[in-house]
């Protein structure tokens, strides 16, 4: 990735989150909780697409593969400034895995959002190519997922 | 009344003086008992890794390594106080660098130390009890290369009366076993992920609930129990919790993914981190042993 795309990746993260600490038009916690649940589970249909084919569950097909991460990048672009009101966290939300310490963590947060762009840019730029590529972009967009998920997500 | 002031006077002591004998911990490891092996420093990276000795003595802030600095100094809190990792580098003087090889697995496998004091059960020398010598071995070996700390390890922060040492005798007594929890006709598959599962990879530490005493319930063995650090549930992986194919837990346990493409998290994130370095046929075996757990469908009650 170039030096532009890098720039522009991690300033469309920044963008995504920058308004955390601030927004006056935060959602309700509940609201907030449900947005980023479904927002993951976005993230993990398009995974399922590129994992199937990764792990040989399902044949490559370029298309496919390219489609589900353009969408993936397009996932990480989305405006989250409203999604992560103080009060939405384990100990608030009935459901909600997102751990308290995750709103005294925001600046790596951000730094984590940031690397899942770079990642699926990378994915991008992989999952059309061959099957390998696909193969080698996966395990830099999972550890990117398993970054976050190791520090503020609480288990089951 | 002298009589039987003289009578329970003389139980307290024969109690007394009967409780510290049986809490005496074990003699350490005769140096002859590994006298006849050769260790491979490759294979005991792999054991390292499995062992999980990383996860738990690497510094709290330490990115994953697979040549770890184990300088200590996460802190376990417990019921009974709060454990922090001690620097186990092989700095000679900070971490444990003195020690001989036979010292080293002596407190591995039986959890005292060269001194003859016991170690904590936070360390889980009741599942590495029964990992095998050559693997230990290899595993001292590979201990040996990584880089040394001047860290000086911090003191556990164990209130009375669990600071009594002594007390963990009688702990080992009652919770300290050889004897692998799943009997009976395994295939060599199924012994291995055994191995791996119940030995080095201690993984019933936080999957299997707890007594009062910290002791495992091995009746509820791998059924689930509260997140040792922190809040929330480490998951039910017998096979009434999980319904994974063999196939999907050993995919996980290589690339962190779940079936439906969610990701490994928290303390599992790095124990899949150390799988991952496991050969395929490895992870397969613990797949295959997961199978063959005694099946617990409802939520675990803790005794």
């Amino acid at each position: 990735m170039n030096r532009k795309m890098k720039l522009m990746t991690a300033s469309l993260a920044v963008i995504a989150f920058a308004g955390i600490a601030f927004a006056q038009d935060a959602l309700t916690p509940v609201a907030a909780h449900e947005a980023r649940e479904a927002h993951m589970k976005l993230y993990a249909a398009q995974m399922g697409v590129l994992g199937g084919m990764a792990q040989a569950k399902t044949p490559y097909d370029a298309a496919a593969a390219q489609a589900a991460a353009d969408t993936l990048v397009t996932l990480t672009m989305v405006d989250q400034s409203t999604w992560w009101p103080v009060g939405s966290d384990s100990d608030s939300v009935p459901d909600s895995r997102v751990l308290p310490i995750a709103w005294q963590s925001m600046d790596d947060m951000i730094v984590k959002a940031t690397a899942l762009g770079a990642a699926a840019t990378a994915m991008q730029g992989a999952a059309g190519v061959d099957l390998a590529s696909l193969q080698a972009a996966m395990g830099p967009l999972g550890g990117a997922c398993g970054s976050c998920h190791e520090l503020y997500r609480k288990p089951e | 009344m002298v009589k039987v002031t003289t009578g329970l006077a003389l139980v307290i002591v024969l109690g007394a003086g009967g409780a510290w004998v049986l809490s005496a911990p074990a003699s350490p490891l005769p140096d002859s008992a590994i006298a006849g092996l050769t260790a491979d420093v490759a294979r005991g990276a792999t054991v390292f890794a499995v062992a999980g000795c990383a996860s738990c003595h690497a510094a709290p802030d330490a990115a994953y390594s697979l040549t770890p600095v184990l300088a200590g100094g996460e802190a376990f809190a417990s019921d009974f106080g709060t454990f922090i990792a001690p620097n186990i580098s092989p700095d000679p003087v900070q971490g444990i660098g003195a020690w001989t090889d036979s010292q080293i697995i002596g407190a591995i496998q039986h959890g005292v130390t060269p001194e003859g004091r016991h170690l904590y059960p936070a360390f889980p020398y009741a599942a590495y009890n029964k990992a095998e010598l050559q693997d230990l071995v290899d595993l001292v070996a590979f201990w040996r290369t990584l880089p040394a700390s001047d860290s000086p390890s911090q003191p556990h922060q164990v209130g009375f009366p669990f600071s009594i040492r002594r007390a963990v005798g009688m702990w080992k007594l009652l919770f300290e076993s050889s004897a692998f929890v799943v009997q009976g006709d395994l295939t060599p598959d199924q012994m291995r992920g055994r191995y791996l599962v119940e030995a080095l990879g201690h993984c019933a530490e936080c999957h299997t609930p707890r007594n009062v005493l910290g002791g495992l319930s091995r009746g509820q063995w791998l059924s689930g129990a509260p997140n040792p650090s922190g809040t929330g549930r480490i998951p039910n992986i017998t096979p009434g919790g999980l319904s994974w194919s063999e196939g999907e837990i050993a995919e996980y346990l290589k690339s962190g993914f779940t079936p439906d493409f969610d990701t490994a998290g928290g303390a599992m994130a790095e124990v899949v981190k150390n799988t991952g370095q496991l050969a395929d046929a490895d992870r397969a075996a613990i797949a295959a042993y997961l199978k063959i757990v005694p099946a617990i469908v409802s939520a675990p009650v803790i005794p």
